[in-house]
């Protein structure tokens, strides 16, 4: 075995005897870590969950064309025949009677439909394009509205925007808060070595005093650090899975109430990988300034 | 083996503690450097430790100029010094074992074969039966024996000692000598900044003196009283 192996070794040895050596403070700090790192990770999963439910749902990116009451079989027949020649996605058309016997189906509705003198239903065309960016939706809406008997075009590309612009500022909050919480991770990182470098001062004098390198000093605080924010980074992938497993059927349950089917996404096993990486990083980061700072001040 | 050439140490407030100072020790030789408290003695052991460099001149150990060197090669060079340190730098929450660990964990030796290798130094100081104890249940002598034990475990080929029988009494002070005498006789270069008269009386040993910070050569020191050079 090297020199180099069984120097590294030895040093993570020493850092996991320190971090079990006193478990109520390591406790504590992956607590702290653990819910610094969950608010950004839960943040983004619901950030991820929600675009899937805008991006997965096809009645969000429907296009309903309703055509004049008086707008006859042939004119029915020009709007397929157009909708053939564009080719925007799948169609389908609604007969002004099929609407009314759905309308009439639904509760409370069939007596107010048999109170009425004739059907008030025009005839439509559900379009599902096969393009859903905003701008095409937009575009398509207006091709639709120019051609003749149509009354009206229903897009819900409003809602799409404002939906799309909702997930572009929660994106942001959530980048905004991880950037926020790793600092914390770092200053919590960098206090906890700082004590250590405190607490070990006469081990640290006496070792450099008998040709320890400094390398070897800041070897054991690095992963130290890198321990702490890895698990600490389990303990929030813990927290955030345990927090989507409690909302599952609850969600569920809403997305059925609205008549679609939706289940909540967890975290994936490359996220948890991700988060313990980050986690890590961050603390060998701390780890490594805080060695750098408080180590100049002992020699 | 160390050379010292017009090492002159003086401290930012102006004290002078070594005035041009000039000595040669060749391999496998026991000096002691004495002289009052003040004298310069442990200036002098700071700058053969590189703890301290030099105002000017130079000293050269093993053909390493220290007033040279560069900060991030003065841990290895430690390596090759046992030092003694007159505060002896034990750390009380470890065992004695584990004291002796330390300078093999700190130049990577494989860690299977050091607690045999720290053994044979506890053994070789007299120790052998003390390696789980805490420093703090040694008596003086014992706890001197333990940094001595520390010092040589890396088989340095110099040992520097600062004050080593300081607070001990005379029969723990002359088995301490004997030890270093141990080793002095296998090869060691062995330096032993002391004041202690029955020290220098016992070994009959080549003598540095220091006095205000000058140093001169005093071959021989008187006998004391009832004490036979051996």
């Amino acid at each position: 075995m090297s020199t180099w192996l069984v120097q590294h070794l030895s040093a993570m040895r020493d850092a996991l005897r320190r971090l079990f050596g006193a478990p109520l403070n390591t406790l504590l700090s992956l607590l702290v870590i653990g819910v610094a790192l969950t608010l950004p990770t839960a943040g983004w999963l619901a950030i991820e969950n929600l675009r899937a439910v805008a991006g997965d749902n096809p009645g969000v990116q429907q296009i309903s064309i309703f055509l004049t009451l008086d707008a006859g079989r042939p004119e029915v027949a020009e709007i397929e025949s157009r909708l053939q020649q564009a080719k925007p996605g799948s169609w389908r058309y609604v007969a002004r009677e099929e609407a009314l016997k759905d309308l009439r189906e639904s509760a409370g509705m069939s007596e107010i439909i048999g109170s009425l003198p004739k059907n008030p239903l025009p005839d439509a065309f559900v379009v599902t394009p096969a393009d859903v960016q905003p701008e095409s939706l937009e575009l398509l809406a207006k091709t639709f509205a120019s051609w003749p008997k149509v009354a009206h075009v229903q897009l819900d590309s409003a809602w799409v925007k404002r939906l799309d612009a909702l997930l572009r500022l929660g994106k942001l909050i959530v980048v905004l808060l991880a950037v926020l919480f790793a600092g914390a991770l770092v200053a919590i990182t960098f206090n906890t070595i700082r004590l250590q470098i405190l607490a070990q001062a006469a081990e640290i004098e006496v070792a450099k005093l008998i040709g320890a390198t400094n390398s070897y000093i800041q070897r054991p605080l690095h992963y130290f650090g890198m321990l702490q924010g890895a698990l600490g980074g389990l303990c929030a992938a813990l927290l955030v899975s345990t927090g989507s497993h409690f909302l599952t059927p609850p969600v569920a349950e809403l997305a059925q109430l609205y008549g679609g089917s939706f289940t909540l996404q967890g975290l994936s096993s490359t996220d948890i990988v991700a988060l313990t990486g980050i986690g890590g990083g961050l603390g060998w980061l701390g780890a490594k300034i805080s060695a750098l700072i408080h180590l100049r001040r002992i020699s | 083996m160390i050379t010292a050439n017009a090492v002159t140490k003086r401290y930012p407030e102006g004290h002078e503690a070594l005035k041009n100072v000039s000595f040669e020790i060749t391999a496998g030789e026991m000096v002691f450097l004495t002289g009052h408290s003040g004298a310069g003695k442990s200036t002098l052991f700071k700058l053969l430790a590189a703890i301290e460099r030099p105002t000017s001149g130079s000293i050269v150990i093993n053909g390493q100029n220290l007033a040279a060197l560069r900060r991030n090669a003065i841990p290895y060079l430690r390596r090759k010094l046992g030092l003694i340190f007159q505060d002896r730098k034990l750390l009380f929450d470890r065992t004695v074992l584990d004291n002796v660990l330390l300078p093999l964990s700190i130049v990577g030796h494989p860690v299977k074969d050091a607690p045999r290798r720290a053994q044979a130094a506890l053994a070789k100081v007299g120790l052998p039966n003390r390696a789980k104890a805490f420093p703090i249940t040694l008596s003086g002598g014992e706890q001197q024996r333990l940094a001595i034990a520390r010092a040589v475990v890396n088989r340095p080929a110099v040992i520097l000692a600062d004050e080593p029988t300081a607070n001990l009494d005379a029969a723990s002070a002359i088995e301490i000598l004997e030890i270093f005498r141990a080793f002095q006789q296998v090869g060691v270069t062995v330096v032993i900044a002391t004041h202690d008269p029955l020290l220098m009386a016992r070994l009959n040993p080549r003598i540095l003196r220091l006095d205000q910070g000058q140093m001169s050569e005093q071959p021989c020191p008187p006998a004391a009283d009832g004490v036979a050079a051996s």
